[in-house]
């Protein structure tokens, strides 16, 4: 085993970050690139409910708007992935059988992750066995903010194994790790470690993704393919629901990782409400005017 | 072809960015521009006239007076008048007063002045936008400041104005370059005769504008337009006081040599070749875009440029393969589409001297690369461009190049780089990156350079104080120190 220690010693400077992320935010997107963002977008986000109120009835009705986004208006692509509480699995991938469209499933004592290593491979077989395509980890941050880099690169490796094939995105709640050279050493312990896929939050907490965390964690994916030739995706989590800032971040993952990463295979948004304002951006885009919110279905 | 199937052709290709290009409807260029003496627009005793066009496409712009040695004469007489019967003599917050509001009226027309900065002088509408004209707008606010304020400036001491300042300002910051030199002049009482570069003469005309409608006194801005001779001719004009220079170091050494032994005070702000230091601890991403910002700003037309890089060896090949990707990733095209990274080379003659250097570079052994962008055809322009495999004896290292072209050498100890960063004739700026706090201030007190930027470069700001050592410059513009090229200093008794 390595030490990831020795390893990893990646800086980030703070405020060299945020300069280069106003540089990418100020590209300006405009007629038929920016259509065509729209579109990508919808196809590449999962589609969220983790509430602890969420029933059958309410996974059904999501599964449901996931492949129906706006059925007035024809051929717009449907969501990668709707994700889900692991007791909700089963009913998500049922509804889902007649489409493409992915069921994801947190595990591992999300979202504090704060449970034993045997609990956390449980509830990954668990899920698996419901149906889960996707499985959405938590890291233990109260072990590597203690230093216990080994602690948390065996169980993302753990989890892995019991994974399989099963697509694994690794959370690292950034929101908690504080600083950006935390965010980067997680980044990179986690694909080390077998992440197919880097995720910034779980939603549950108030900091989510930020722009610089993003931007860290696409330099710590491009880095990591210079260096193996595997490609990780990356899925910013929690507070993206305007198109315009959806946007943005597929300008940050363009000019980071190049357009090879601009497929839902590889880079995914995390958000329960973004589809309904792309939506309303495309109709703006063809006929000029905004509609009313009340013509999109809100499931 | 609706929108659905525009996107749907679109999905199976990689997505570029279509054009957004800032409309240039509702600016205003007149056909001629004539001479801006004693407050009016008048015709060039010379009649002679040339053209300032733009460089990304060729066309002509405007035609511009061209002043002849009357011209110059009148400009000055002009100034001297409005000095001594008018300027030297308003209560200094009157001065405040019309500074402010030649401020304001920056601020108001930002939009028309950045676009005409980018058309003009081909530099992106980005960098013009973002940056020349709200910091043109800035010098004047500082300064205004100042203008009643003098006695606090200099404690104990008397500063008093000098005269008439003639004022030559070269073409890569046309507007910033012009608020530089005259917010300190009128501040300090001094009244002004300016001379705007040859082939971007434009907005200083739109300046000359502002300052009628901010009803400064007739005479205290004279704005003469020109080339060469103008400027040769202001310097030797008798009358003159004071004389400010941004340009070459080698018109600079004729000033000097032509205004040894008179009574004219001079302030220089030269070339440069400044040395930007990546150490190995430092934010090796940051590092790069610092990197890319230090050479290819203003298509690396910046008399501050980091124009040699020194990068720690262990991590040379990384940053070398870093700048590489972030070089392939810039936008290289028309000035005013707001995507655009890198825009036109100024002028056919500065093209003509970037790719000399291109040419000795390669010539000396030099290793090219050069990002991957398609040129147009009409226009100047230069992809941006890294050398490695070079030394302190190559010519490219030796000599300000003034365009997007990178010296990369590697270096293995502090002591050896900042041996190396002194190494050149020149002294006007720097930059250091290092995670390590101490090691900004190990490295930058001993780099005899004006300004050093730590962990960024090229940031500016008018309480800053910027000039350089050696033969990058006399005398400081910005800040408290900006103010004493402006000023006679005696003893208050």
């Amino acid at each position: 085993m390595i030490n990831p220690i020795m390893v990893y010693n990646n800086r980030i400077d703070q405020v060299g970050c945020s300069e280069r992320v106003n540089r990418i935010f100020s590209r300006s997107i405009k007629t038929e690139s920016k259509i065509w963002a729209l579109y990508k977008i919808l196809s590449m986000i999962d589609l969220t409910t983790l509430e602890g109120s969420d029933s059958p009835g309410k996974v059904k009705q999501l599964c449901y708007k996931a492949s129906h986004l706006h059925d007035q208006y024809p051929k717009l692509p449907q969501v990668a992935a709707i994700c889900v509480y692991p007791s909700m699995v089963s009913i998500a991938h049922k509804s889902l059988k007649s489409t493409n469209i992915k069921t994801a499933s947190v595990a591992t004592g999300f979202p504090s992750g704060m449970t034993n290593c045997k609990a956390k491979l449980d509830e990954v077989r668990y899920v698996i066995d419901e149906g889960a395509e996707e499985v959405d980890m938590v890291i233990s941050r109260g072990h590597f903010l203690s230093g216990e880099l080994n602690y948390v690169s065996d169980e993302i490796a753990q989890v892995k194994t019991a994974c399989g094939k099963v697509k694994l995105k690794v959370i690292l709640e950034t929101g908690e790790l504080n600083t950006l050279d935390n965010v980067r050493m997680a980044s990179d312990l986690a694909m080390e470690s077998g992440a197919d896929f880097i995720k910034t939050s779980t939603g549950k907490i108030s900091e989510s993704a930020t722009p610089t965390v993003v931007l860290t964690m696409l330099e710590a994916i491009r880095d990591y393919y210079n260096k193996t030739g595997k490609k990780i995706g990356m899925k910013p989590a929690g507070g993206i629901s305007k198109s315009k800032l959806a946007i943005q971040y597929l300008v940050m993952v363009k000019e980071t990782l190049g357009n090879d990463w601009l497929t839902p295979n590889l880079f995914r948004f995390g958000a329960s409400s973004l589809a309904n304002d792309v939506l309303m951006q495309i109709i703006k885009q063809n006929k000029g005017n905004y509609q009313s919110s009340n013509y999109f279905s809100l499931d | 072809m609706s929108e659905n199937s525009k996107a749907k052709k679109n999905s199976s290709m990689s997505w570029k960015y279509s054009n957004a290009l800032e409309s240039i409807e509702h600016i205003s260029i007149s056909p001629v521009y004539k001479l801006f003496i004693g407050g009016k627009f008048v015709n060039p005793i010379s009649k002679k006239y040339f053209h300032s066009s733009n460089p990304a496409n060729e066309k002509k712009l405007a035609k511009i007076a061209l002043a002849g040695k009357s011209d110059v004469n009148k400009a000055v007489l002009a100034a001297k008048s409005a000095y001594d019967n008018i300027w030297e003599k308003i209560d200094p917050k009157e001065r405040g007063k019309y500074l402010f509001r030649i401020a304001r009226l920056i601020q108001e027309k930002s939009r028309e002045l950045a676009i005409i900065e980018s058309l003009d002088g081909g530099k992106p509408i980005r960098e013009s936008r973002d940056i020349d004209i709200p910091l043109a707008a800035a010098h004047f606010f500082y300064y205004a400041g100042w203008a009643d304020k003098l006695d606090y400036a200099f404690p104990g001491r008397k500063a008093s104005s000098i005269g008439v300042a003639g004022q030559i300002i070269p073409w890569n910051f046309p507007l910033l370059m012009a608020a530089w030199k005259i917010a300190p002049a009128l501040a300090s009482g001094n009244t002004v005769v300016l001379k705007p570069a040859e082939s971007t003469p434009l907005t200083a005309l739109k300046l000359a504008e502002i300052i009628q409608e901010a009803d400064l006194p007739a005479g205290v801005v004279n704005i003469i337009t020109g080339d060469g001779t103008t400027g040769e001719l202001l310097v030797n004009n008798p009358n003159v006081d004071k004389i400010a220079f941004t340009g070459s170091t080698k018109v600079g050494k004729m000033i000097i040599n032509s205004l040894a032994a008179t009574k004219k005070k001079y302030s220089l702000e030269l070339g440069g070749k400044a040395a930007n230091i990546i150490c190995e601890d430092a934010a090796i991403d940051q590092a790069v875009e610092g990197i890319i910002n230090s050479i290819f700003f203003n298509q690396g037309h910046v008399c501050c440029a980091g124009s040699r890089l020194y990068v720690q060896e262990s991590i040379s090949n990384q940053i070398i393969s870093k700048l590489h990707s972030r070089m392939d990733h810039l936008i290289l095209g028309d000035p005013l589409d707001k995507n655009t990274d890198i825009g036109a080379i100024n002028s056919k003659a500065q093209l003509k001297r970037i790719k000399m250097y291109l040419d000795i570079g390669k010539k000396d052994g030099g290793e090219i690369y050069q990002s991957k962008h398609s040129i147009p055809k009409k226009g100047y322009w230069c992809a941006p461009t890294l050398f490695t495999d070079i030394s302190q004896s190559h010519r490219i290292v030796q000599e300000e190049i003034f365009g997007p072209v990178l010296a990369i050498q590697s270096f293995r100890t502090i002591d050896e780089v900042i041996a190396k960063a002194n190494n050149s004739p020149y002294g006007l700026s720097g930059g250091v990156w290092t995670d390590k706090g101490s090691k900004i201030f190990q490295v930058s007190k001993k780099i005899r350079a004006g300004v050093i930027w730590a962990n960024t470069f090229n940031k500016f700001d008018p309480t800053s104080p910027f000039g350089g050592y050696k033969e990058s410059g006399i005398g400081r513009e910005g800040g408290l120190e900006g103010l004493s090229p402006y000023v006679n200093i005696v003893n208050r008794n």
